[in-house]
């Protein structure tokens, strides 16, 4: 009976694998027709590049990879969290940016070290996903529009209160950007431990281990807690979470304050690192680290381990896309891919039903189809 | 067309799924214009046969064939195009849409990129006159009755021609006196030449309409037997493969001291504007089995969900062991020892994406049996729900493991009562316990409230079952439009003057009860 079991499961898992795979090659391929479209000389050449992506250009290229890697599992994890609970964060992108202002207030204006600003950063993410999520709970307005109306204000406060008329304390008006963390506040970036030695980078740091340890007290506390098991509830089936005493209106805020959160610690692990600085003149769009979050919570299938993965893959290919001749091609192309394969997500679960119908499938040959000769 | 004798012909009908055989060589043969019962425990591989007949799934091995040539029903269209319609338990309609509209959905008749529905209308009438199947075409379907909502779905299949009719247990959402309806129109219906194959597992409704009957047990076909050379008893062995007790065992009841107590409870209706429970006083104690009867939507809903905290009233208190949770929240009233088996186990009952042994600890997942500092142990969990399943023979593919939306009605209803009994609970509310289920659970599942009230327990029973109201209860409370109108002793009363007070033609003045 438990040896049937466990491998029904594991069959399941590797499903849902194969199904992002299949996903993951399709856009590929489209990606390939698009190179041909542009440039069919250049194609191929392109194209191992947009594969090859971090390992195009080593070590420098696997240490961009890894520091563009840790805010988007950290933006993915925030989605697929809410996810769990039922919940749709589109917000990750304004906490995301709530999360920037933290970090880099605490750094710049009140000189903490970077533990300290990494929890501003979250603390600052949690109260913007908790607004929505207390919208949610106690007037029943949908989480979307909330996030959404939310995701612009708060990149427009975040905004002026940098910029304050370019005498914001944050603001270097040499560069219109916020001031360089390395120079101006160097006890507020996160240790490399010698990571940028061994990558020959700038800002490869330790937030990608952050990153994955967070990911994996995340699975643990959705899959092993009685917290995790309450969200889910409330995720599945509302009525029942409340018939069996589960606080359904409690576990909507909490559940988007935790999401929130983490949009937050990933921004902070984004800027504290020195990735880059915000620019407030120019940032009128939305941060797309907080979109993205989308794309890898879908392709990972809300699974918080998955969600490691396919951040390093998607941040894999766009750093590949960084690499393309620009002679020839716009770098976007690695976006349109990510697109497709995102687009294609939708679909994961109609790969995995394909997929189990071709196992089972194998299985049924042997059955008989023959029932003639009726019995009476 | 062919000359056989059978309208629709399964033969040896073989279906597999994963781990299960859900239908083993199973053969029916319908004939024309015979009402043809298809009966089995849940589980039984009732809804898989007919499902192969309306095309939704494919048969591993068996042929079906229609006049006696053979024919491959691929999909619902080809069913349709064979002239077969079926009216499934949970029906197909668009709530907001008309009666009408909902009938032609599909076919809709039209000139040119309009609909004219005139024709439509007129067949519609006429076909509702013929078979004496009173609708309101212009009425929408979330405003109408379930009743009427039944009769537009054999309008659908009548407006499209169908000549073999499938009801997928038609009478588990009907009141007593719509059952009574529903049986004439099937009769007649018949007597027009339609056949119909009628999904169930109550036997009175098969001895009452059927011709024959066709028995399902475990996936397997037992036999075909014609209901005028029978009994019940006979079918219910057939059925469940042993004699079945209908008459309820139970001793005298000992009744205890006070358990609950509810003082003028009224609660506000949430689909109009009058309250839904009126100044309802009522007393359980222990040892008894009090049991309130009326028809659906007489209040019963509101007043269980004041009672267990998911609704609030908006006056009266209630006692229960002496302490008062008229404000006390769900889970602190769970925690005092009251347990709900829900009318709806879809909607509150189970979450259906969480495994059986999930489930298994809905109500209480956060005692330290079964967690320890946040975390739930699993082994524990496991362990509790493997007992639960081997004590309270809750069955599904795959144990502990399985997920309850694949579980069949029957064993995740076994499951919530394993589940809210296990509790130890001293009042048991039971709403509608053994909706939809077949006699050997029914007969289970009684005898497991017998045994709480032999325990010293109180159970409070909401019930639209006469047999049930009548069988299991001490003590019998009959709400009417929200109020109790009367208080009846089930050893002295008739179903016919309970029927009287359910209606509402009679009540008991004072209103004190």
């Amino acid at each position: 009976m438990k040896n049937k079991k466990s491998k029904l499961n594991l069959s399941s898992g590797v499903m849902s694998v194969v199904a992002s795979f299949i996903c993951i090659i399709i856009g590929l391929l489209v990606g390939l027709v698009i190179l041909y479209c542009i440039n069919s000389e250049n194609a191929l050449d392109g194209f191992s590049r947009i594969i090859k992506g971090g390992f195009y250009l080593m070590p420098k290229g696997i240490g961009t990879v890894l520091s563009q890697a840790a805010p988007l599992i950290m933006t993915g994890l925030s989605v697929a969290f809410a996810f769990k609970t039922g919940l749709f964060n589109i917000g990750a992108a304004g906490q995301y940016t709530l999360g920037a202002l933290g970090a880099l207030y605490f750094a710049l204006v009140l000189h903490m070290p970077w533990y300290v600003c990494l929890l501003a950063a979250m603390v600052f993410g949690a109260v913007w996903g908790a607004i929505p999520g207390i919208f949610k709970a106690y007037f029943n307005v949908n989480e979307v529009i909330t996030a959404i109306m939310f995701n612009w204000i708060g990149l427009y406060a975040v905004n002026e209160i940098i910029y304050r008329g370019a005498i914001g304390d944050m603001y270097d008006l040499k560069t219109t950007k916020t001031y360089s963390l390395r120079n101006a506040a160097p006890q507020s970036v996160i240790p490399d431990f010698g990571m940028n030695s061994i990558f020959n980078t700038k800002s490869t740091t330790i937030a990608i281990f952050i990153a994955v340890a967070i990911a994996v007290l995340i699975y643990i506390v959705i899959n092993k807690t009685t917290f995790g098991y309450e969200l889910k509830a409330c995720g599945h089936n509302k009525d029942a979470a409340r018939y069996a005493g589960i606080n359904e209106k409690r576990n909507i805020v909490l559940s988007m304050t935790i999401a929130g959160a983490l949009a937050g610690i990933g921004a902070g692990l984004y800027y504290l690192s020195g990735v880059a600085e915000w620019n407030p003149q120019v940032s009128t769009a939305l941060p797309a680290m907080g979109f993205n979050g989308i794309p890898v919570a879908l392709l990972a299938l809300s699974n918080p381990i998955g969600v490691i993965f396919a951040a390093l893959f998607v941040s894999h290919i766009t750093v590949g896309g960084g690499y393309l001749p620009t002679k020839y091609f716009q770098p976007e192309i690695a976006d349109v891919i990510i697109a497709v394969i995102i687009y294609l997500c939708a679909f994961v679960m109609l790969f995995k039903g394909v997929v189990a119908n071709a196992l089972s499938g194998r299985k049924k040959k042997d059955v008989p189809n023959s029932g003639k000769g009726a019995d009476e | 067309m062919g000359n056989s004798e059978y309208i629709i012909e399964m033969l040896n009908i073989t279906k597999e799924f994963p781990g299960i055989k859900a239908n083993d060589n199973v053969t029916l043969q319908l004939k024309k214009g015979e009402i043809h019962a298809l009966l089995g425990e849940n589980g039984a591989g009732k809804s898989t046969l007919m499902s192969i007949l309306f095309g939704l799934y494919q048969p591993t091995s068996g042929i079906i064939k229609k006049n006696g040539k053979e024919v491959k029903i691929n999909n619902p269209n080809d069913a349709n195009a064979l002239n077969i319609g079926m009216v499934h338990q949970h029906f197909k309609l668009v709530e907001c849409f008309s009666v009408l509209d909902n009938i032609i959905l599909g076919i809709e008749p039209a000139k040119g990129l309009f609909l004219s529905k005139k024709g439509a209308r007129e067949k519609v009438l006429a076909l509702s006159d013929k078979y004496g199947l009173k609708v309101d075409p212009d009425a929408i379907i979330s405003d109408i009755t379930v009743g009427m909502q039944q009769r537009t779905e054999i309008l659908k299949m009548l407006y499209r021609d169908n000549e073999i009719l499938i009801f997928d247990e038609p009478t588990a959402v009907l009141t007593p006196q719509e059952i009574d309806e529903l049986m004439k129109i099937m009769k007649n219906l018949a007597n027009e030449g339609k056949s119909i194959l009628f999904i169930t597992h109550k036997l009175n409704e098969i001895m009452a309409v059927s011709d024959r009957c066709t028995i399902l047990r475990k996936g397997k076909y037992i036999g075909t037997v014609n209901i005028a050379d029978t009994t019940k008893e006979e079918l219910s062995k057939m059925m469940v493969g042993r004699s079945v007790n209908f008459k309820v065992d139970k001793k005298p009841a000992n009744v205890g001291n006070t358990v609950l107590k509810i003082e003028n409870m009224t609660v506000p209706s949430k689909m109009h504007k009058n309250n839904a429970v009126k100044n309802v006083s009522l007393e359980v104690h222990r040892g008894e089995i009090v049991c309130i009867a009326g028809i659906d939507g007489n209040g019963q809903t509101e007043f269980v969900h004041a009672l267990t905290g998911l609704e609030k009233m908006s006056s009266g208190t209630i006692l229960f062991d002496g302490e008062d949770i008229s404000k006390a929240s769900i889970r602190e009233r769970s925690k005092s020892g009251m347990s709900h088996i829900p009318e709806d186990r879809h909607k509150h009952g189970l979450v259906l994406d969480y495994t059986l042994e999930q489930n298994m600890v809905l109500q209480r997942y956060w005692e330290s049996d079964f967690q320890k500092a946040g975390f739930i142990k699993q082994g524990a969990v496991r362990e509790y729900a493997e007992r639960l399943i081997e004590q309270y023979d809750v069955r599904s593919g795959q144990g502990p493991a399985t997920i309850a939306r694949s579980m069949s009605g029957g064993n995740q209803q076994k499951a919530i009562i394993a589940r809210e009994i296990d509790k130890n609970p001293d009042l048991l509310v039971a709403v509608q316990p053994t909706r939809g289920l077949d006699v050997g659970a029914i007969e289970y599942i009684h005898s497991q409230l017998v045994a709480q009230r032999d325990k010293g327990k109180a159970v409070l029973l909401v019930s639209l079952e006469l047999d049930e109201v009548m069988n299991v209860s001490d003590r019998i409370l009959v709400m009417y439009e929200g109020e109790i109108v009367g208080e009846l002793d089930p050893k002295t009363t008739t179903v016919e003057e309970l029927g009287l007070y359910m209606a509402g033609a009679k009540r008991k003045t004072g209103g004190q009860v």
